[in-house]
């Protein structure tokens, strides 16, 4: 049966083979520390199911410091410019063949894969889905486009080194959210926000549930985990029972109002770093300042939707 | 109260610019000592919790090999030749024409199709700036990281507002689940209802800031705002994190 854990072994031996690229690139000038980071990294992808938790703990500690300490760059190999202008002349439709399959095969494999549960852990199917189309997609490209086999861990260490430490920023934050939730700390913000609002009048309650779902998911980095917290402590006790709102139109506004924070905060890593970094921005808040102007419409938008909708 | 002494690190850390990974590190580290663990204690709770989000990095690092082979093939450049060769392209129009496909398949439940890795680097910011530069001639880098931002933000936006409408997501299931906990039971149905009328709104509103983004690109050219100026003097200090 196939599940989320070979496909963490594939993306270990991936990072792996970057390191050991980097470890071999003269060109870098901090290609041991490189290495170190990208080999400490790719252990704890491998083998974190099979390693004491204390070992992993020691290589994230490695990971960070390595990563902190700063990354260095080699001229990467690949072509230059007018070779890639040149095979775009040459198969100018092949080339986004595999670049297609990539998102149909996820979906075919993540709709398709229901009835394959003896093959595919049905929680993991997405997941599965996802390293199936790049699989095949990596296949496909450096068969129909005459790549060399080299190319795609080359290509890979490419874009890692590009990435840097922002590639495992967003485990790091998850796994930061796991320890605020599991230490607490919600409730605890739930408490304090119990406290600072005492019975108002119904716009003043709306506007702190919407805007605190905000400015918590921008504390916490995901809707995810403000949403039991304010909802527990504003959404059910205030707005649906004392004024009765809307269970459902109370709760889906207010993810909603998480989901604006989320375009707002460097915490959600995965949707404002990551990209910052792929796209190559010197500013790695470039993303969230795009969003900024229609996050903040948005939510002011959800919290005049709410007092007006929910006040029936 | 000391709980929260991590939340406070995490804030304090990330306005005063330090590494966000040794932010994110010391605020684990304090929020296990205030939970009475020891130093091997906290750094198991890590590793564990690590471990247990592998999910976040492998969803795209898989990408990266075909993003990479492709790029190596020219994928950039015949993406820009392609919008050449469409008539009336424009950055905005690419942008405004990504962001709703992005929205109208997330809300279907097709939230696969898209993404940073896989969508926009090799495709979607390459056709905004080659359009970008079409219409404008030669991009300066500040104008070129903006269309880049904007194309990331179109992707973001799109699959944000656009998969709550979709009954099966998990933000819904969460939903449902937290309050049937609470004893309120809420219909999936009526949960993905609710999020129509923002779901229109946020359509609205980011497609008419992608309307007018051509033409704020042209004042942009003329007088950078003053926000981008002060950022253009800052960019020296940034070297080694970016």
């Amino acid at each position: 049966v196939i599940g989320a854990e070979v496909v963490y072994r594939l993306a270990g031996v991936v990072v792996a083979l970057v390191a050991v690229l980097d470890f071999q690139d003269r060109s870098n000038p901090r290609r041991h520390r490189n290495a170190l980071f990208w080999g400490a990294y790719a252990i704890a992808l491998f083998f974190g199911s099979n390693l004491p938790d204390a070992i992993t703990g020691g290589l994230v500690i490695v990971v960070v410091a390595s990563g902190t300490l700063g990354l260095g760059r080699g001229s990467p190999q690949t072509t230059p410019e007018e070779e890639r202008r040149a095979t775009a002349r040459r198969w100018p439709y092949r080339l986004f063949v595999p670049a297609l399959l990539v998102p149909l095969l996820t979906l075919v494999v993540s709709i398709g894969g229901k009835r394959l549960d003896v093959l595919i852990v049905a929680k993991d199917l997405s997941l599965v889905g996802l390293a199936f189309a790049s699989v095949v997609a990596l296949v496909c490209a450096v068969v129909s486009l005459r790549q060399p086999v080299a190319a795609p861990v080359r290509e890979c260490q490419r874009l890692m080194n590009l990435m840097g430490w922002a590639a495992i920023l967003p485990q790091m934050l998850a796994a930061l959210g796991a320890l605020f939730a599991a230490a607490g700390v919600g409730d605890q913000l739930a408490m304090l926000m119990g406290r600072v609002i005492p019975a108002q009048g119904y716009f003043v309650v709306v506007s702190a549930y919407t805007v605190g779902m905000a400015l918590l998911t921008i504390v916490m980095g995901n809707a995810f985990a403000a949403f039991p917290v304010l909802t527990a402590a504003i959404g059910v006790p205030l707005l649906m029972r004392r004024f009765g709102g809307d269970p459902a139109a109370v709760a889906a506004i207010g993810m909603l109002s998480g989901f604006c924070g989320t375009l707002m905060t460097p915490m959600a890593a995965n949707f404002n770093v990551v990209p910052a970094a792929l796209l190559e921005l010197p500013d790695k808040n470039g993303v969230i300042r795009a969003q900024i102007p229609t996050a903040l419409i948005l939510l002011l938008a959800n919290t005049v939707l709410l007092y007006l909708l929910v006040r029936r | 109260m000391l709980t929260l002494l991590g939340v406070l690190v995490v804030v304090v850390g990330f306005a005063l610019r330090v590494h966000p990974l040794l932010v994110v590190l010391l605020a684990a580290f304090v929020t296990g000592y205030t939970g009475g663990l020891d130093f091997v204690g906290i750094t198991a709770s890590i590793g564990k919790a690590f471990t247990a989000n592998r999910f976040m990095s492998v969803a795209w690092l898989l990408v990266l090999p075909v993003v990479g082979t492709l790029e190596r093939a020219g994928i950039k450049e015949r993406a820009e030749v392609l919008v050449r060769s469409l008539r009336g392209a424009t950055a905005g129009r690419i942008l405004l024409a990504y962001f709703v496909l992005r929205q109208l398949a997330a809300a279907v439940g097709l939230t696969s199709l898209g993404g940073h890795a896989q969508m926009v680097r090799p495709l979607i910011a390459p056709m905004a700036e080659a359009s970008a530069e079409r219409a404008l001639g030669p991009l300066t880098d500040t104008l070129r990281f903006h269309v880049r931002a904007h194309a990331a933000a179109a992707d973001n936006i799109g699959l944000f507002f656009g998969e709550d409408v979709f009954i099966a997501i998990g933000s819904i299931l969460l939903m449902k689940g937290f309050l049937s906990q609470m004893g309120i039971d809420v219909e999936p149905l009526d949960l993905a209802r609710w999020a129509l009328p923002t779901a229109g709104i946020a359509l609205f509103v980011h497609g008419a800031r992608l309307l007018r983004f051509d033409a704020r690109l042209v004042q942009f050219l003329r007088r950078p705002p003053a926000a981008d100026r002060r950022h253009l003097l800052r960019r020296g200090d940034d070297g080694e994190t970016s």
